[in-house]
């Protein structure tokens, strides 16, 4: 990832060169029991993958919140016990200023919390404002997503890398980064579908009650072209966690002091032949996280794709 | 079909510009001005005023920004601050280790990507399938430098077989070159095959559902001449476009897979300049970067045209 990768995970988020995400077939959600509705915690659960990259990000929600009651005092240093190997004392050995890697990997959850969620609310913020308007207003379409088209004909690594720099090492300028590098790509869903929703005839009806285009955007359009959005959620999580990882390993992320799976590594990296508990731990930690992330999404995405949307609005209905 | 290509080369225009406008502005974002980081910390105001006059930053800013495109299309990136040379120069010295790196786990990504896709949707459903997909699954959840560190620690530090890190440049041999490479193609790759595995499995899948298909099945065609030779061909569309779009991935993926392997290249340089503020390498890599990003997506839409009747009939 690189992230993208920083890899872009899988068959999502369109490309900004307008060739379509490689179509991906329903695969489970036999109709009719659908239509019934059961619960969202039996659809979750249906499938076992999904429950299982549900119970990951459990996993990892309650490590980030609660990172103060499981772990030690990240930031404690007892250079008398350096690089020492993982133990009772120390769950997953010390680091080379003998910080404790436990606590470390611990606190690095409710960082990548705290980035992944910021960075969904922040490019959803921006991209579902920036697709509505352009999708809405005819003449703003193509300034708006000439730019947006602009910020993806970068890499998502190396925009992020080229915002750091400018911005400066912060959590925050790392949130920002991550956020413009993938607004666009939630834009250019929104826009999508509210191109078609703002021909559908419930929105012609509401323009001819006299809505107002703000009230119109807000009560009849955007809650309709928010599903195919919403699949995206968990991506964009998932790839925020991957990229600050990434930038806080090439040494362009969070400030050093901050315990962030990305730092870690990079430490790690230097003491790889003493030390290989610098380097796993956090890695697994990683790995798990994403891996739930990419289970869930696919999962939702099952549940709320476009092509069986019907079947989910009709169960909105009832 | 001409129509299609120079409507395609004529959409290029204003991304292109977007691009070139993006860079100039980021690098006009950042905090403290590339004049006083040239003249160092004890400079006088003057000092600072007179190479701010040198690279023309006393300008008003749409003045620079035309400067700027008028550098660019001259193929002028301007100098490093640092290196003491021209940008162009600096990438050319770095660009060979990151297009080799990249070439590699392109390779390698198709020769594990396609066969587990075409094989897994041949197979559908069966356990050999679904393995192959938690497989790409999980693969797809590995960042590359981590898996590029995890590969150090199995082949390099447990094993011992490959070297833990460094690059050896064409000229000592092309053997020496690939073993360097080995192990970051792998961990550039691995993951990039995961996507195409998952890419090619799905269209080879639609396609098997396809009505020529059953034709082809119905006339006594061996299931073998089938999958291999019908479908294969019809699927590869949308594979092709991920192997393109990959290309383009890898190269940004390999800046931060070079800095896992210390490896000379073109991440190497930008890392290096971002913690040395040297913005017009920034500028110029980055710039690099997304113009090969950008020309390989149009490649891949071009391509279209060879592989799909369809387009050229638009």
């Amino acid at each position: 990832m690189s992230t993208e990768g920083a890899r872009r995970p899988l068959g999502v988020l369109p490309d900004s060169r307008g060739i379509a995400a490689p179509a991906i077939p329903p695969q489970t959600l036999a109709g009719p029991q659908s239509r019934r509705g059961p619960g969202w915690l039996t659809l979750i659960t249906r499938r076992k993958t999904t429950a299982l990259g549900a119970l990951l990000m459990l996993l990892m929600l309650l490590t980030g919140t609660l990172a103060p009651l499981i772990g030690g005092d990240p930031g404690y240093m007892d250079v008398a016990g350096r690089l020492q190997a993982p133990s009772r004392a120390h769950w997953f050995g010390t680091d080379d200023v003998g910080r404790d890697v436990f606590s470390r990997v611990v606190y690095g959850a409710r960082l990548s919390l705290l980035v992944g969620a910021a960075v969904v609310v922040f490019s959803f913020a921006v991209g579902v404002v920036c697709g509505l308007l352009a999708g809405y207003y005819r003449r703003l379409d193509n300034p708006v997503m000439r730019v947006m088209d602009g910020l993806m004909a970068f890499p998502a690594i190396v925009l992020a890398i080229a915002l750091m720099a400018a911005l400066g090492a912060s959590v925050v300028n790392v949130i920002v980064a991550i956020g413009v590098v993938y607004s666009p790509r939630v834009a250019r869903v929104v826009r999508g579908s509210v191109l078609v929703i703002r021909e559908t005839s419930y929105v012609e009806a509401a323009r001819a009650l006299g809505a107002a285009d703000l009230v119109l955007m807000a009560r009849h359009v955007m809650p309709n072209c928010l599903s195919p959005v919403i699949v995206q959620a968990s991506f964009v999580f998932a790839a925020a966690v991957l990229t600050e990882a990434a930038l806080s390993f090439l040494g362009v992320g969070v400030p050093p002091y901050v315990p962030s799976w990305g730092v870690i590594l990079a430490e790690g990296r230097l003491y790889i032949q003493q030390a290989p508990w610098l380097v796993i731990y956090p890695g697994v930690a990683i790995m798990l996280t994403i891996f739930g992330l990419n289970l869930f999404g696919d999962g939702l995405r099952d549940l709320l794709d476009p092509k069986i949307r019907g079947l989910t609005s009709e169960r909105q209905q009832t | 079909m001409k129509t299609y290509i120079a409507r395609r080369l004529l959409a290029l225009v204003p991304v292109a510009l977007v691009v070139a406008t993006v860079a100039f502005v980021l690098m006009h974002l950042a905090p403290g001005d590339p004049a006083s980081v040239i003249a160092g910390p004890d400079a006088s105001a003057d000092d600072v005023r007179r190479i701010e006059r040198q690279l023309g930053l006393d300008a008003p800013l749409p003045v620079q920004l035309v400067r700027w495109y008028g550098r660019l299309v001259r193929g002028d990136l301007g100098d490093s601050i640092f290196l003491r040379k021209p940008v162009t120069e600096a990438i050319l010295d770095r660009v060979e280790p990151t297009l080799l790196l990249t070439l590699c786990a392109t390779l390698l990504s198709v020769a594990i990507g396609v066969p587990a896709g075409v094989i897994s949707a041949r197979y559908h459903n069966s356990a050999t399938d679904q393995a192959f997909m938690v497989a790409a699954l999980l693969g797809v959840s590995i960042p590359n430098f981590l898996l590029g560190l995890l590969l150090i620690l199995c082949f390099s530090v447990w094993l011992g077989w490959f070297p833990v890190a460094g690059y050896s440049p064409l000229e000592y041999g092309y053997l020496k070159t690939l073993r360097s490479l080995v192990m970051p193609a792998f961990a550039l790759g691995l993951v990039q095959s995961a996507l195409i595995a998952r890419v090619t499995r799905s269209s080879m899948l639609d396609v098997l559902r396809e009505q020529f298909i059953t034709a082809g099945r119905a006339k006594g065609l061996a299931e073998r001449a089938v999958v291999y030779k019908h479908a294969l061909k019809n699927a590869m569309i949308p594979t092709v476009t991920i192997i393109g779009i990959s290309f383009a991935i890898l190269i940004s993926g390999a800046v931060v897979v070079e800095q896992v392997f210390n490896i000379p290249g073109l991440g190497r340089l930008i890392i290096s300049a971002v913690l040395r503020r040297d913005y017009p390498v920034i500028q110029g890599v980055v710039l690099c970067i997304a113009g090969v990003y950008m020309l390989i997506n149009l490649a891949v839409d071009l391509s279209y045209i060879v592989f799909d009747p369809r387009v050229r009939y638009q």
